[in-house]
């Protein structure tokens, strides 16, 4: 084998100039898949982060029918005490649930006593809503004395463009006017504590209050939690706590759980995302399968006289195979391992320039890396692909007749 | 001993519509240690006749049976591996490997084929080398040396798997006359060190005188055999 493996790389480095062109276009696919790759799983994953760090959490569990009418910010469909109490029991039992946040969420008219426009709230615990969405004090404009206390009761935080269009200001006081489930009106005074910027940009009206402020808004003895966000110790293990936790309610028809994916716009971005990955990736798989089959069929062609005289000498037809084969593989080899080399260096070299970019109204650093798997992934990829476009012609090459193939001029 | 029988062999090539006939129920016999050269005009049927003892091809009718074997009965592999353990091959075109050295042409036969200790492959491919007069190049590429030296590096690489039988089909016809003799006397040299079978076509008149059975082809058929004691 060593001697085949020798034969093979020479062979290559016979005709350089069509190699070294070969190998740097197959370097090139590689380092397309790698660097591409390195930004895109970067940007998805901050992106995915500062989503469920900010506002959604991983998982939401919602009474039956709750993320049906979303949209209607329905306060009917809610969880009773009896089964909030049981939901927190089972979480209990699951070490995986780092921390969890009851919310009530509704819609309600907010005035300056001037204007009236509509706001989306989130009435939350902010000790368990900070420790669950630990990132949306980076939200949160203003001077925060105590970011895992961000709200008291008696306190608001307004969305941007409602702090613009309704002219308030930090420590105005503004009226919040909403419907309770049983159809009466109530308002309530709160003073604005500070601005919140929605994730994606300007365009949102979600605000938050004390949880007991809309308890007495909305007139429950008891708040009637609609969501609860769920935040896990590791990010990797949503699938597993996902699975659990559907197992948990099976029996139990009252409650749904969704993954972030499940709830949130941003999943069809980050599919898309994994899309553009595997185009990449099959762009490369075109690139090495007309490449190497490309080359090694004109290896072929030029080497009949060649491929005479050592199947006449002793060679039998499987060895001529794998010396061709070998050569593909080789060529394949080599051109990956220039194309992670180069790749990798690359990502090491944009992580250190430290790019920044705004996406809506988030502020990223460019931070790609590539997990090693994917770096196997690909080189695997290359290395296949390498084998299956050398085999046609190494097949060839090894059906020749001898006596055919040693008149050939 | 025979080594080599041919019995009522005949070979026809189908080149597009027609048949042709390149040999015609031709029998021959070459014994052990024989010095055998076939000659005869261009298209007499000398390269199909070795290619057939070479087991490069089969008979389309008659039986070729070397070191008794009948190599109509082996197929692709199976007729490798008889070439490789009992033939060696000289070409017209001397055939070296490009991207191997000398020593790595002569070698790849045994790399091939022999499991021996790499100490006992260098010691006989050096021996071999050195009495073809070619150990001084050993480290030279095919591309860096003469068409005289390739052909010698070729018996070389012939002889290394101690075969019974050398074919040579028009060795010299690409040398000059002082390096075709040269080679030839090698291989004579050669046959009578080793006791290989040679067997050699050429149309050469001054270069057959060294075979000791000479075999005259024409358009198919053996038409004279002259066995010359002097040798």
């Amino acid at each position: 084998m060593n001697n085949i493996i020798k034969i093979a790389v020479r062979n290559l480095f016979r005709y350089k100039r069509r190699t070294i062109l070969t190998s740097t276009l197959i370097a090139f696919g590689v380092i397309l898949v790698i660097v591409f790759g390195g930004l895109a799983i970067s940007f998805k994953s901050q992106m995915i982060g500062i989503i469920t760090n900010t506002s959604m959490g991983d998982l939401q569990i919602h009474k039956k029918g709750y993320v049906e009418s979303i949209d209607n910010l329905p306060l009917n469909i809610n969880l009773t005490a009896e089964e909030l109490a049981s939901i927190e029991t089972k979480m209990k039992d699951i070490p995986e649930i780092a921390a969890y946040s009851p919310r009530i969420k509704f819609g309600a008219m907010i005035s300056n006593y001037a204007q009236t426009s509509n706001i989306r709230l989130s009435a939350v615990y902010p000790e368990m809503e900070s420790k669950t969405v630990s990132d949306l004090v980076t939200r949160i404009k203003g001077t925060m004395t105590d970011p895992v206390n961000f709200l008291k009761p008696g306190e608001i935080l307004v969305p941007e463009n409602l702090m613009k269009g309704l002219s308030l200001n930090v420590g105005d006081e503004v009226v919040l006017v909403a419907t309770n489930q049983d159809g009466s009106v109530n308002g309530i005074t709160l003073r604005i504590a500070a601005m919140i910027e929605n994730v994606l940009g300007p365009s949102g009206k979600d605000g938050y209050m004390h949880i007991n402020d809309a308890a007495g808004l909305l007139r429950m003895e008891q708040p009637a939690i609609v969501e609860i966000a769920v935040h896990l110790k590791s990010f990797e293990q949503l699938d597993k706590v996902y699975g659990q936790l559907k197992k948990e309610f099976s029996s139990s028809s009252l409650f749904e759980i969704h993954t972030w994916e499940q709830l949130s716009p941003f999943a069809s971005i980050a599919r898309i995302v994994d899309i553009l990955i595997f185009v990449v990736k099959f762009i490369l798989i075109s690139i090495v399968l007309v490449s190497i089959l490309n080359i090694m069929t004109m290896s072929v062609y030029e080497r009949i006289g060649e491929i005479g005289t050592i199947a006449a000498i002793g060679t039998t037809p499987r060895k001529i195979l794998s010396l061709f084969i070998v050569e593909g593989f080789a060529m394949g080899f080599l051109s990956t391992v220039a194309g992670v080399v180069l790749s990798l260096s690359t990502l090491v070299i944009m992580n250190m320039a430290n790019i920044n970019f705004t996406f809506g109204q988030m502020n990223l650093t460019l931070n790609p890396g590539i997990p090693v798997g994917e770096v196997f992934l690909t080189t695997f990829i290359v290395m296949l692909v390498s084998i299956l476009a050398s085999y046609q012609p190494a097949h060839k090459a090894s059906k020749m007749a001898p006596v055919d193939a040693l008149g050939h001029t | 001993m025979s080594l080599i029988r041919i019995d009522n062999v005949t070979k026809l090539y189908q080149t597009g519509e027609v048949p042709v006939t390149a040999l015609k129920d031709l029998s021959v016999t070459i014994n052990q240690k024989s010095f055998v050269s076939f000659i005869g005009p261009s298209g007499s049927g000398k390269s199909t006749l070795l290619n057939l003892m070479g087991a490069l091809d089969k008979p389309t009718e008659g039986k070729v049976v070397i070191n008794n074997v009948d190599i109509a009965g082996l197929d692709r592999t199976q007729s490798a591996i008889f070439r490789g353990s009992n033939i060696g091959f000289v070409f017209q075109n001397f055939n070296m490997i490009p991207v191997l050295t000398v020593f790595e042409n002569v070698e790849y036969p045994l790399l091939m084929l022999k499991h021996i200790s790499a100490n006992e492959r260098r010691d006989k491919i050096l021996t071999l080398l050195d009495k073809v007069g070619m150990l001084d190049q050993k480290d030279k590429y095919p591309n860096q040396i003469s068409g005289g030296q390739k052909q010698r590096v070729a018996v070389a690489r012939a002889l290394v798997t101690n075969p019974k039988i050398v074919l040579a089909d028009e060795p010299t016809a690409n040398l000059d006359h002082k390096t075709a003799y040269k080679v030839i006397s090698i291989m004579h040299e050669m046959q009578k060190e080793f006791g290989t079978t040679f067997i050699f076509s050429t149309h050469d008149t001054k270069i057959v005188d060294e075979a000791e059975i000479i075999y005259t082809l024409e358009d198919g058929v053996i038409v004279n055999s002259e066995v010359k004691t002097n040798n």
